[in-house]
């Protein structure tokens, strides 16, 4: 009888099972898999569907794929997609209204939330759903798309072995070993004699879907395998962040120059806040049909980057780009603790790999601090 | 698998606070050259809503938008909601052509509130610039309804022009009191205009009340605002006893969207009403 | 007696705030107390003006006249603030019109009086400019935030 704490081994053979006995619990199962030359995330079938031998280069706007001498199916780090994609959909309808007689009623879509199993969690993604879920339902309003999709989704994390060339997770204590906030936590084994997960079991409902998969008890051997081949990884971050004190720094340089240089690189793309597994901002919309007789109001995704975003009658608070990069870090790095409790930056890399000009968030941070020199590379 | 409706939000009155609840224009009163009243009353059904003095509600045109605007009617009466609003944009244009028995999508009262019970035994001084005495209207009814609460009740008032002040009936009514100080200025005088003339933060230097036993509150344009806490300051009343209220893009009212923040605050959930010490420190600040 | 009440009156008064007793007594010598009835003009532009006015009571319209258009209140001056600028420098003409909207009770101080006792005493020529650029900054302050038309479609 499997509890929460126990750990099995899952040949990699017969990952297929862990796959199938998720979807025979209604889970659609979303994973990492290969296309257009990344590594994004997607439903997937089989475990065939993953990125076995794939890993990445990745840097300040960067991103290759590259082949592994293995077959790894998680010897990689991050693609530009994060479960928010899942959690928090990019567009969501929130109410449909029709109008009678001059008047008009609004309901609710009555379709109960999608049920996802999210496979290759990784410990930084556990802190930025943690994160999240600090938003959404941590406060005096619950979101309920956000709580149905969350709480029937299954979250199978991977414990990381292969640190990208912009994580720095390390930096801000989210990884590169998640201890809890998941319902089983794999680490997989490779080399030429075996390819197997060790799976540790973190909830009832974990254990109750494991025992349904093939699987063996752990020995001695595996466990120690298993811290073995997750031991480096915390040296071998691309990044570093020093984070003592960060905030108060932040908060102290709201008015510094430097915001004004960075925001001469800045385009105001955004792919920062797509690519951020923390990012919630969301605009509403309302769309009408040509008749004007239904509407929708749709939540959709927003970043504080467009100029519209901080919009009054007359014009935006924020028009600079200097302005609104400055809104964006000091909001991830500091005002977010304040706010939520937990912080809002989660060391994923994401956002240095994806910024078409390569701001680099550790080097800014790294430079609103007297002294410390450009760039915050280990 | 069951069908499951998603669950409700938690907020004022049980409401899901995302989705808008009908309401009919009862009454439009054209107040300004783009500005006008509407009274809303709840369609068959639809919940009443209390409110305090200083909040808002979403306000939602049929397949056009959704806006926040401040409640300025009175809290002892809320089953008929008055909002004043300035036709600025597509949905408050909207707004503006609205005639009697339309429907308007309500959401609220979302906010903080001006302290009204904190001023008890204190002066009051209400300073407010253009627009900004629609969300203080509500306060200073509240006060007058519970006048023996409060020491001295100033109003400071400035509009652009004599022609751009609001609720020009009320404010001769509340003159003519004699336990209620009314001052009121405009930037540009017409030809009839006999009032003063000039700024509404100079009247803060003459104004009748204590600054040491005083709570302010302040609403207005931001510079407007800067300089009456400056005032203030110069008086010798404690920017822990100023409130203003901040306005800032909303979409959802409830602290989700991000869109309403100002520094690490949320006007709609923190705000609109700020302690003004609390928050000096952005005020100043450009950008932010 | 008038001389007495005069000086309380000046000592009083927010403008002279902290002026020493000597300070005070030489401005007293060029201090009359003045009435203005509704309506009527303390001031005409062009005309030479050279006194300035500590307002006590009533309300004071600063105007300009515009052709076609009529007078046009640019601002008011009220109890405990100054009116008038033109005794600090030559031609000593008023620049705009000032009239009194209501009764007005004022200080009237001489401005040749002033200037001389500036001259013969520099300490007292500081303290009375020093005074008088504080109230032409407030002026220009306030001026500046009109200008702004915050109320207007532009907040």
């Amino acid at each position: 009888m499997i509890r929460p704490g126990d750990f099995v081994v899952v040949e990699e053979s017969e990952l297929d099972s862990l796959l199938g006995a998720l979807r025979e619990r209604g889970h659609a199962v979303v994973g990492p898999t290969v296309r257009d030359g990344a590594i994004v995330l997607d439903l997937i079938e089989r475990a065939a569907d993953l990125p076995a031998g794939w890993t990445e280069e990745q840097d300040a706007g960067r991103y290759r794929l590259r082949r592994r001498d293995d077959g790894a199916m998680f010897g990689h780090a991050l693609g530009p997609h994060s479960w928010k994609r899942w959690l928090h959909p990019p567009t969501l309808v929130r109410w449909r209204a029709r109008r009678d007689n001059g008047g008009f009623s609004a309901e609710q879509p009555a379709a109960p939330p999608p049920k996802y199993a999210f496979l290759g969690v990784r410990p930084c993604e556990l802190a930025a759903i943690a994160a999240q879920d600090r938003v959404f339902l941590g406060g005096p309003f619950v979101d309920p798309a956000y709580r149905g999709r969350r709480e029937a989704a299954f979250l199978v994390a991977v414990q990381c072995a292969s640190p990208g060339g912009t994580c720095f997770c390390a930096s801000t204590g989210t990884g590169p070993r998640a201890t809890g906030g998941f319902d089983l936590a794999m680490t997989e084994v490779v080399d030429p004699r075996r390819h197997s997960f060790v799976v540790e079991v973190g909830s009832e409902r974990g254990a109750e879907v494991v025992a349904a998969a093939s699987h063996r008890p752990a020995t001695q051997a595996d466990l120690e395998a298993a811290v073995a081949a997750t031991a480096g990884a915390a040296a071998r971050m691309g990044r570093a962040l020093d984070t003592q004190g960060l905030r108060e720094a932040l908060y102290r340089r709201y008015e510094d120059p430097r915001w004004d240089e960075v925001g001469k690189r800045c385009l105001g793309c955004a792919n920062c806040t797509m690519v951020c597994p923390t990012c919630f901002c969301a605009t509403v919309e309302d769309a009408t049909d040509l008749l004007g007789h239904s509407t929708e109001r749709r939540r959709v995704w927003d970043s504080c980057f467009s100029q519209e975003f901080s919009y009054v009658h007359g014009g935006s608070v924020r028009t600079s780009a200097g302005a609104r990069y400055r809104q964006w870090i000091t909001h991830k790095l500091a005002t977010w603790h304040d706010q939520f409790g937990v912080p809002g930056c989660v060391g994923c890399g994401r956002c240095i790999t994806w910024c078409p000009v390569g701001i680099d968030i550790t080097a800014e941070a790294g430079a609103v601090r007297p002294g410390d020199a450009e760039g915050s590379r280990p | 698998m069951a069908a499951t409706t998603e669950p409700l939000g938690s907020l004022v009155g049980g409401a899901d606070p995302m989705r808008p609840e009908p309401f009919e224009v009862r009454h439009v009163t054209k107040e300004t050259g783009d500005t006008f009243t509407l009274e809303l009353v709840s369609v068959g059904g639809s919940r009443l809503r209390p409110f305090q003095p200083g909040q808002f509600n979403m306000l939602y045109v049929f397949g056009v938008g959704e806006v926040p605007i401040s409640i300025s009617g009175d809290p002892a009466t809320p089953e008929v909601l008055v909002h004043t609003i300035r036709a600025v944009g597509a949905t408050t244009r909207a707004m503006q052509k609205l005639q009697k028995g339309a429907w308007v999508g309500v959401r609220g009262p979302f906010g903080t509130s001006w302290p009204v019970q904190q001023a008890h035994g204190q002066d009051v001084v209400l300073i407010a610039g253009g627009i900004g005495l629609a969300p203080i209207r509500p306060a200073l009814y509240h006060i007058l309804l519970h006048r023996a609460l409060y020491g001295r009740v100033v109003l400071l008032y400035g509009a652009r022009t004599p022609r751009d002040m609001l609720y020009a009936k009320e404010l001769r009514e509340w003159r003519s009191r004699f336990d209620v100080n009314v001052e009121v200025t405009v930037d540009r005088a017409t030809m009839e205009w006999q009032g003063a003339v000039g700024v509404v933060t100079k009247m803060v230097q003459r104004s009748p009340f204590d600054p040491a036993a005083t709570m302010a509150f302040i609403c207005g344009p931001e510079v407007m605002i800067r300089y009456a806490a400056l005032g203030l300051q110069q008086r010798g009343t404690p920017d822990s006893s100023v409130f203003v209220s901040m306005e800032r893009n909303m979409k959802c009212a409830v602290g989700v969207c991000g869109h309403c923040q100002f520094g690490p605050f949320f006007v709609c959930k923190d705000g609109p009403v700020f302690r003004y010490d609390r928050i000096q420190r952005f005020f100043g600040m450009r950008e932010v | 007696m008038t001389i007495h009440s005069l000086e309380t009156v000046l000592a009083d008064h927010p403008f002279f705030r902290e002026l020493s007793e000597p300070h005070l007594d030489t401005l007293t010598g060029c201090t009359s107390n003045v009435v203005f009835p509704p309506g009527e003009f303390i001031f005409r532009e062009g005309q030479p003006a050279d006194r300035f006015f500590v307002v006590r009571e009533g309300r004071v319209a600063v105007e300009v006249f515009v052709p076609n258009k009529g007078p046009v209140t640019i601002e008011t001056v009220e109890g405990g603030e100054v009116l008038g600028w033109s005794w600090l420098f030559p031609p000593y003409r008023a620049h705009f019109d000032a009239r009194a909207m209501n009764a007005v009770r004022a200080l009237a101080l001489d401005g040749t009086c002033l200037r001389t006792k500036c001259e013969k005493d520099p300490a007292f020529g500081y303290e009375i400019t020093r005074r008088f650029t504080q109230v032409v900054v407030a002026r220009l302050e306030a001026t500046r935030m009109q200008l702004l038309d915050l109320y207007g479609r532009n907040d």
